[in-house]
């Protein structure tokens, strides 16, 4: 019997190999969650361009996950063509432990290869009932807050710094900005494993007063569920999101990809890319794209990562195991 | 059989009770959500549901789904006739321990089975860099989820041919062979008759499980759209992607499979229990 599986795995394996006909190219683009709706219109824009300029047609396929996960997936043997993450350190982890791209990987496209950014918003429901301005108001009496765990979810790294920028700057110290989080966390009552996961417990389910969101996320759901439904909220100070992308070469290579794979995401930076990136709420890196959609990206204050000495530091200190958030949360549990 | 000849003493009233918490318990638990999903379906019409399901996408989730309980069913079913036949037929040493084993999958955690695949086959597992080398995908690919879809469904044919055969006991085989029959012929004359409802209930369980599971095959799907997606795990796709009537589309599409295999199932019970009544006359 084990010999029967075996034939069947072997003959199986071959109809799901890279799709390497003369003419036509398929794409794996693996993906964190929040990007589904951005990249089934880049695919279908990059594939007209590219059949334009080319005469070759190029066809993709998606998988969308947490981002920690998706990493991990890569790591695994995922035979990703490209992955377009949630931060860096994702990335960097597949380049370490894989070593299937170099690890100066972020240095190969413009902006620290993160073509759109985000920041961290606050969507709350209609009307604003528990009066939410800013951060300060998160650790108030009765609210509380949705936020996916910064163990798995890579959108909740970013909110956590945020939140640690917020408490840092009203605090004045790092000791200030730890009592803050951890207030912080005491108000969330449960931590969903991925920022989506996150978004459906409050949107969907109805949990909590405040969902600590990326901006496109937020201005999302707004869109796709509840125009009418739910504010958003910008407060004083956020995070510079730079989700990252960047070609897997060594798969890339196997299969014949690397150079419409790296096209691909060149056309990201186009004006039609950035465009893209804006309709569906990314905050573009053309200055002039951006300009357009003034409305819907107000101006802010933001830190980033680098004020956090880079991702693999502030992997470091705040998520790794016995880091800032095991102190911070493990404490609690411990107090529940 | 209780009209004519009461075995409790109970009054009416509280046999009526029990009757009544027992239906409303079904009726919330299991009737309500089941009309839920029918209904979360069709919110839309039926335009709106059939457009979810002939999707390409929702289309190939729904092949692969069939491929991958075409694929592990039979192994499932050959391997729990032969497991069984050696527990129920034959003494040799190490029978509780085999036992055991072919429960493992009952008791393990499906995302630990799947992690298991990963950690076997995964790029960075024990055969991973072979694997690599010549080119053969499990992972992340068909060849996976067929193996932890057969794993975690192990059990089902085996657990449910072993009591029966046992107490079927060896009186027939003995018979058989004592006039002469082979072992085939005994397997296929004596054997199998004896046990081919309780092996079609098995695998009509085995089934249902292989195209319902979702943890372990979403720890090796890789989740690729149109490629590595069953059925169980495209329902949440859908859901995330807040095209809650394609969710439900596709979930009543599963509940019905269930709904069927249940009323298949009903029916071989009926049958399997007047053929069980017959032989113990």
């Amino acid at each position: 019997m084990m010999a029967a599986l075996m034939i069947g795995t072997v003959g199986l394996s071959g109809c799901s190999g890279g799709g390497n006909g003369k003419g036509s190219v398929e794409l794996l683009n693996v993906s964190y969650d929040p990007t589904r709706e951005l990249y089934k219109d880049i695919n279908a824009a990059f594939a007209k361009d590219y059949q334009a300029r080319t005469g070759k047609t190029v066809s993709f396929r998606m998988s969308h996950g947490g981002s920690g996960k998706q990493s991990r997936s890569v790591i695994d043997g995922l035979s990703a063509d490209v992955v377009t993450l949630a931060l860096a350190y994702d990335i960097d982890a597949i380049a370490e432990r894989a070593k299937l791209l170099p690890a100066n990987w972020q240095s190969r496209l413009p902006d620290n290869s993160a073509p759109y950014t985000s920041t961290i918003v606050f969507l709350v429901r209609k009307g604003n009932p528990k009066g939410i301005r800013d951060w300060a108001d998160l650790v108030k009496p009765g609210v509380q807050v949705i936020t996916p765990s910064p163990k798995t979810s890579g959108g909740a790294r970013w909110n956590f710094l945020a939140a640690w920028a917020y408490g840092k700057k009203a605090g004045g110290s790092d000791a200030a900005a730890q009592k803050y989080v951890a207030d912080l966390y005491a108000h969330v009552p449960v931590l969903d494993s991925g920022a989506r996961g996150a978004t459906t417990t409050f949107v969907e389910r109805g949990l909590g007063d405040v969902l600590i969101a990326w901006e496109n996320e937020a201005l999302l759901s707004e869109k796709e569920l509840g125009a009418g439904k739910f504010d958003i909220v910008v407060p004083s100070i956020s995070i510079l999101a730079e989700p990252p992308v960047a070609v897997v070469d060594a798969n890339a290579k196997a299969h014949g990809t690397e150079p419409v794979a790296t096209e691909y995401l060149k056309f990201l930076y186009t004006p039609q890319g950035q465009e893209i990136a804006a309709r569906n709420f990314y905050r573009p890196r053309d200055q002039a794209v951006l300009a357009k959609h003034a409305a819907t990206f107000p101006k802010l204050d933001m830190v980033t990562i680098q004020d956090f000495g880079g991702w693999g530091a502030a992997q470091k200190r705040f998520f790794a195991d016995g880091g800032v958030f095991d102190a911070i949360y493990g404490g609690q549990a411990k107090r529940r | 059989m209780s009209g004519s000849n009461p075995t409790t003493i109970e009054s009416p009233w509280a046999r009526w009770t029990l009757i009544g918490v027992g239906f409303l318990f079904l009726a919330l638990f299991l009737f309500l959500p089941l009309v839920m999903v029918f209904a979360g379906a069709l919110a839309k019409g039926w335009q709106v549901f059939l457009d979810a399901l002939v999707d390409p996408d929702a289309l190939a989730a729904i092949r692969l789904t069939l491929l991958v309980a075409a694929i592990s069913v039979p192994i499932n079913a050959v391997f729990g006739v032969a497991a069984s036949w050696a527990i129920a037929k034959f003494d040799f040493r190490g029978k509780s321990l085999l036992i055991s084993l072919i429960d493992l999958p009952f008791s393990v955690s499906p995302v630990v089975s799947g992690l298991i695949f990963v950690l076997l086959f995964g790029a960075q597992g024990w055969l991973g860099p072979w694997l690599t080398e010549h080119g053969v995908r499990i992972i992340f690919a068909v060849p996976g989820i067929v193996l932890a879809t057969v794993f975690v469904t192990f059990p089902f044919v085996a657990r449910e041919l072993i009591p029966l055969m046992a107490e079927q006991g060896r009186d027939d085989e003995e018979a058989a062979r004592s006039l002469g029959a082979s072992g085939w012929q005994t397997f296929w004359h004596v054997t199998l008759p004896n046990i081919r409802w309780g092996l079609l209930y098995g695998v009509l369980l085995c089934n249902a499980r292989a195209m319902g599971e979702f943890g372990a095959v979403s720890v090796v799907s890789g989740h690729i759209r149109g490629l590595t997606n069953t059925m169980p795990l495209h329902v949440e796709i859908l859901y995330n992607e807040y095209d809650f009537v394609g969710a439900f589309a596709v979930a009543s599409l599963l509940a019905s499979l269930a709904l069927v295999t249940l009323g298949v199932k009903t029916v071989l019970e009926w049958r399997f229990g007047i053929h069980r009544a017959g032989a113990a006359h």
